[in-house]
């Protein structure tokens, strides 16, 4: 990592040059990785949603030091609010309603227009993305606020539970109110539009969006967008890791009762740090569900809360930069495998010996157990303090010697 | 009296089957250092978590400059004015000396995630002030050249002074600190003597658990004596160092 740096506080301007040569390189990048198919663009638009999980599950893990293991479900959250309100869904409900409260459909029905009945509610992204954040945000602290005088193996536990159960909820919610049409999921959501401009580009434009006179695939598109979600996302962090409120998350990581004699009231500041999280998660969500057209309970499992955990401890835990490359790693692997492992063991043996998803596992326990055992603090960790520098080491033994 | 710091009284505290605390109660005067002193398991660090809103009272009566207080929260207990230290020093091993300190100002300031993120003007003045003064206190205990170290790797000594720093960070009126000369050497505890004038001279009045009799006899204005959960003697240094019921709580009664 010698030549990008990111610690802004020692070296800024060797640290604003590298995030620039990172933007251009990033920019550009969807028009070379289209040149080899769309499906390449399509892997970096997850990359970056996981990017955008890791680094809301960072303020958690990493900055606070609460184990979560059921991250997942803020991500659910958002994706099934897209798919309430910006899909056919929402007149499915209303269908299941009618049989038990005629007046609430009427109701409805009376505020948001005859059209709600038959076509859902179609809000613009404008409205969906705060919407996913305040309602992750809620759920955030309603998860959290059970979990307050839990500490590590027991909160990673209930966490755990609670996130199941919203899978489960999402599997079940479709009766006796259809909320997320059970285990078949929600299908036909709208793909974001900004400004009049749908990224999924306009019927008969085979998935090409024109901007002016411009047209580019939609998955760069949705790049595009992503990429810029992401940069906020990084901003939004690292303004908090180096505030009040991020020295009281790590001041609770370090030691809750020493922060407690502090001052700092850790009730309310460890459930900013789940509804801070949640948030990013939420909004992670409601872009995968517009992007996808489609949510439904397994996208929403432990493995991905756990994936999404390892990207944290992989890359570098409560380190930002490291948390992104987290990410990068452990959105891109298995894609990369699935595309390089298996052409060329057909290529070598003539059939595939061992499939890509099998690798995938095998890899990735590998990968945990070789950075635990080498790299503890993740492969790029927060860069060390001023940590006893030679001279002063030196300076010490000598008067120890001395004395 | 109107300059009367600390009032606390008819302290009772048990653990299952342990009365820990018997109705204890001291009154330390403003610009004191009072001393807390008693044999191992007297209570003094019960009593000394009670103080502190770390664990809860049976019962209780709490006045801080003349305004009851309750030591339901420490967080809380913070805020009203009473700063602490731990018997096992508690850092924030992994956050640098300075930012140890910074966190200390968190219950006097206000910035929020709006300031946190957007860093308008407010944000930054108040950033800037949670700065100067944390390296301002590290200067006064006289650390301020490791500003920048990891508070871990900072020597025994050095981790002490810190903690105080970050104490007063929190504006108290009254320093608690619980046996801050424990594992010094000679040369430490003079060092920590003087320190602890330095802070009183500063106005903030101190109270002071510890085992080492003879460095509080010189230092304290006050001394309480703890026994089995039971104050046994209060007064000045000279008077308890003459009482007989102390004399005997420390070597044993003659038989």
């Amino acid at each position: 990592m010698a030549l990008l740096t990111f610690d802004t506080v020692h070296k800024p301007r060797q640290s604003y040059a590298s995030m620039a040569v990172l933007l251009a390189v990033m920019l550009v990048f969807p028009f070379v990785a289209a040149q080899f198919g769309n499906s390449w663009v399509r892997i970096l638009d997850m990359a970056l949603l996981y990017i955008m999980l890791a680094l809301g599950l960072n303020i958690v893990v990493g900055f606070a030091g609460l184990l979560d293991l059921g991250y997942i479900a803020f991500f659910a959250v958002g994706a099934y609010l897209t798919g309430l309100l910006a899909s056919p869904q929402f007149a499915a409900l209303l269908e299941s309603v009618v049989n038990y409260h005629p007046e609430l459909q009427d109701a409805i029905v009376r505020t948001f227009g005859e059209d709600v009945r038959t076509n859902g509610i179609h809000l613009s992204v404008w409205f969906i993305v705060p919407l996913a954040a305040l309602t992750a945000a809620l759920f955030g602290a309603l998860l959290g606020a059970p979990t307050l005088k839990l500490r590590g193996d027991y909160l990673a536990i209930v966490t755990l539970g609670f996130g199941e159960i919203i899978r489960i909820f999402m599997n079940n919610l479709n009766d006796p109110i259809n909320f997320t049409n059970g285990p078949q999921g929600i299908n036909l959501i709208d793909p974001i539009r900004i400004f009049g401009v749908s990224l999924a580009g306009e019927a008969g434009s085979r998935a090409t969006v024109y901007i002016g006179g411009f047209g580019i695939p939609s998955v760069n598109a949705y790049y595009f967008l992503f990429l810029l979600l992401c940069i906020v996302t990084i901003f939004m962090t690292s303004r908090l890791q180096h505030s009040r409120l991020g020295r009281a998350w790590v001041a609770i990581r370090e030691d809750e009762i020493a922060a407690k004699a502090m001052g700092i009231n850790t009730r309310n500041v460890k459930l900013l740090a789940f509804s801070m999280g949640a948030s990013f998660g939420g909004v992670a969500g409601a872009m995968f569900a517009a992007f996808q057209g489609f949510v439904s309970p397994e996208s929403f499992a432990l493995t991905e809360s756990i994936a999404v955990l390892a990207m944290v401890v992989l890359g570098g835990i409560g380190h930002i930069p490291g948390v992104v490359m987290g990410g990068v790693l452990l959105a891109a692997l298995p894609e990369v495998l699935r595309h390089v492992v298996e052409p060329a063991q057909q290529a070598l043996f003539g059939k595939v010996v061992i499939e890509a998803e099998v690798l995938r596992q095998l890899l990735y326990g590998l990968a945990m157990v070789f950075i635990m055992l080498n790299r503890p603090a993740g492969l790029w960790p927060s860069p060390v303090k001023e940590d006893r520098p030679a001279a002063a080491l030196a300076k010490d033994e000598k008067e120890e010697s001395e004395a | 009296m109107s300059d009367i710091l600390l009032n606390i009284a008819g302290v009772n505290k048990r653990f299952g089957g342990l009365q820990a605390l018997t109705d204890v109660g001291i009154k330390i005067m403003q610009g004191q250092i009072y001393g807390l002193i008693g044999p191992n398991g007297a209570g003094k660090t019960t009593f000394f978590n009670v103080i502190t809103g770390l664990y809860q009272p049976d019962t209780g009566t709490f006045e801080l400059d003349g305004k009851p207080y309750s030591p339901s929260a420490p967080h809380a207990v913070a805020k009203a004015g009473i700063a602490r230290t731990f018997q096992n020093i508690r850092l924030f091993g992994e956050m640098s000396a300075l930012e140890n300190v910074m966190v200390g100002r968190h219950v006097r300031t206000h910035q929020g995630v709006f300031g946190a993120i957007f860093r308008h003007g407010a944000a930054r003045r108040e950033e800037a002030a949670i700065r100067a003064r944390a390296q301002e206190l590290l200067d006064f205990v006289g650390i301020g050249q490791f500003a920048q170290r990891t508070a871990r790797f900072l020597s025994y000594g050095d981790q002490r002074r810190l903690e105080i720093a970050r104490a007063l960070a929190t504006e108290p009126k009254l320093l608690a600190l619980d046996e801050p000369a424990a594992g010094m050497n000679a040369t430490e505890k003079v060092a920590l003597r003087e320190l602890l004038v330095k802070i009183q001279g500063a106005g903030v009045t101190i109270l002071l658990i510890e085992h080492d009799v003879k460095l509080m006899m010189g230092l304290c204005d006050r001394i309480s004596v703890l026994e089995y959960g039971k104050l046994i003697a209060e007064g000045l240094p000279a008077e308890i160092q003459k009482n007989q019921a102390v004399i005997e709580a420390y070597l044993g009664g003659a038989h």
